[in-house]
């Protein structure tokens, strides 16, 4: 009776992230993190994903700055951020947020401003809906293991 | 729907990928890691330390060349057994030194060249690959850097020689790519995951990287997708043909 909590909980954890992985936010290399987790790392997967986001969220921060600037916009050094964000995405398995600052950096190659702005809106509602989504997925993580400790107290 | 493979966070098998892990090599491989991008220094570290070596993670070329003793105005630093580095891998993209200066400032030092150097690049770009391969780069992985990739490296450091061609990685075991080909072959030989609603090597049916999947329709007043050289992992099905020296295999088939 108590263990039912664990297994709805970790359905509902897949659940999320089949959801997830069907519309393309994540891809396969959100399991190889996944798969690097164990024992002696039990948070790795987290604590990743939380230093891409603490890393993203300054990137934004700058593209927005950059872009915001009407005078001349330093599409240069937009690229450069795009390239940073691309490559952290990538290694986490956010395939949409990649995606979105692949058709970012070409507005940029372009100077096309408009289109940088709407890239940028995009980006940033993919990476506030990933953020979501992963903090969701974490507290399901959370709230698993304690109700697994409560079936298992004396685990040994 | 989703299985066993991604139910369990905590669990990893003694074979990932059906690769044994325990160590061939008595003493721990050591590797130096340059990548400027905090998250993939974590990644990567974590790569090798599950594949039992011993990882010191820089974040810049600069740093690579210091912690080697190879920066300006000191020579090859003393006590140089200690930091014995078996194999740098290195981010080619970084602000200032970028890993193609690094690797060559690697083969030009006399105590430094016979170290494997390997270069890790987000871009598939056949000419970034040949010059690096041509400065003696001993591989070029495509990020994102999985537990295949490590393992190959390791395979060749136990072997104990260097081999510098790529035509010999390229006969060698059958998971040997330079360019990582991230399809089936890789999803068969991991614990069983998530089975996509369609086919695993592709979920988005856009084959190029640069328009976006469902919902987000594609940006107006965007150019079309401009023609880049195809990323593997996007575009190539997973073929028989697929196994042998992918290297040589693109060079045939991608006109530049």
């Amino acid at each position: 009776m108590l263990g039912l909590g664990a297994d709805r909980l970790r359905a509902d954890m897949n659940r999320l992230l089949a959801l997830l992985f069907h519309q393309g936010v994540l891809d396969e290399q959100f399991l190889q993190l996944q798969q690097l987790q164990d024992e002696s790392s039990p948070n790795f997967v987290s604590e990743v994903v939380n230093i891409y986001f603490h890393e993203s969220e300054k990137l934004l921060r700058n593209l927005r700055g950059l872009l915001m600037d009407r005078e001349c916009s330093d599409y240069k050094k937009i690229g450069t951020h795009l390239n940073q964000f691309m490559g952290s995405s990538s290694s986490i398995g956010a395939k949409r947020i990649r995606n979105v600052c692949v058709a970012f950096r070409a507005a940029s190659e372009q100077n096309n401003r408009a289109g940088c702005l709407r890239a940028l809106e995009l980006l940033e509602h993919e990476y506030c809906y990933l953020k979501n989504k992963m903090h969701e997925l974490f507290q399901l993580e959370q709230q698993r293991l304690l109700a697994a400790g409560v079936r298992y107290p004396m685990q040994n | 729907m989703a299985t066993n493979g991604v139910a369990s966070m905590h669990w990893r098998s003694e074979k990932i990928g059906g690769f044994d892990l325990s160590p061939s090599v008595d003493e721990q491989v050591h590797v130096l890691a340059v990548d400027d991008s905090l998250v993939d220094r974590k990644v990567i570290e974590h790569l090798l330390k599950i594949s039992c070596c011993k990882v010191t993670a820089v974040d810049s070329g600069i740093r690579a060349l210091q912690f080697l003793g190879l920066d300006e105005g000191k020579g090859s630093s003393v006590g140089l057994d200690d930091l014995k580095v078996d194999l740098i891998i290195t981010d080619y993209c970084m602000p200032g030194m970028t890993g193609y200066e690094l690797l060559k400032k690697i083969k030009e030092s006399s105590t430094f060249r016979e170290i494997p150097v390997v270069i890790m690049s987000s871009e598939n770009v056949m000419a970034r690959i040949d010059r690096c391969l041509e400065e003696g780069a001993q591989d070029f992985i495509v990020k994102p850097v999985k537990l295949s990739d490590v393992k190959r490296l390791r395979d060749y450091m136990s072997a104990g020689e260097f081999r510098m061609k790529s035509q010999q990685i390229g006969n060698n075991n059958s998971n040997s790519n330079k360019r990582k080909l991230r399809e089936s072959c890789d999803l068969s030989s991991s614990p069983p995951s998530i089975s996509f609603s369609s086919s695993p090597t592709s979920p988005s049916p856009s084959p190029s990287p640069s328009s976006l999947s469902s919902p987000s329709s594609p940006l107006p007043g965007l150019p079309p997708s401009p023609p880049s050289p195809p990323i593997l992992s996007y575009s190539a099905p997973c073929s028989p043909t697929s196994l042998d020296s992918p290297t040589r295999r693109l060079k045939m088939s991608i006109s530049e």
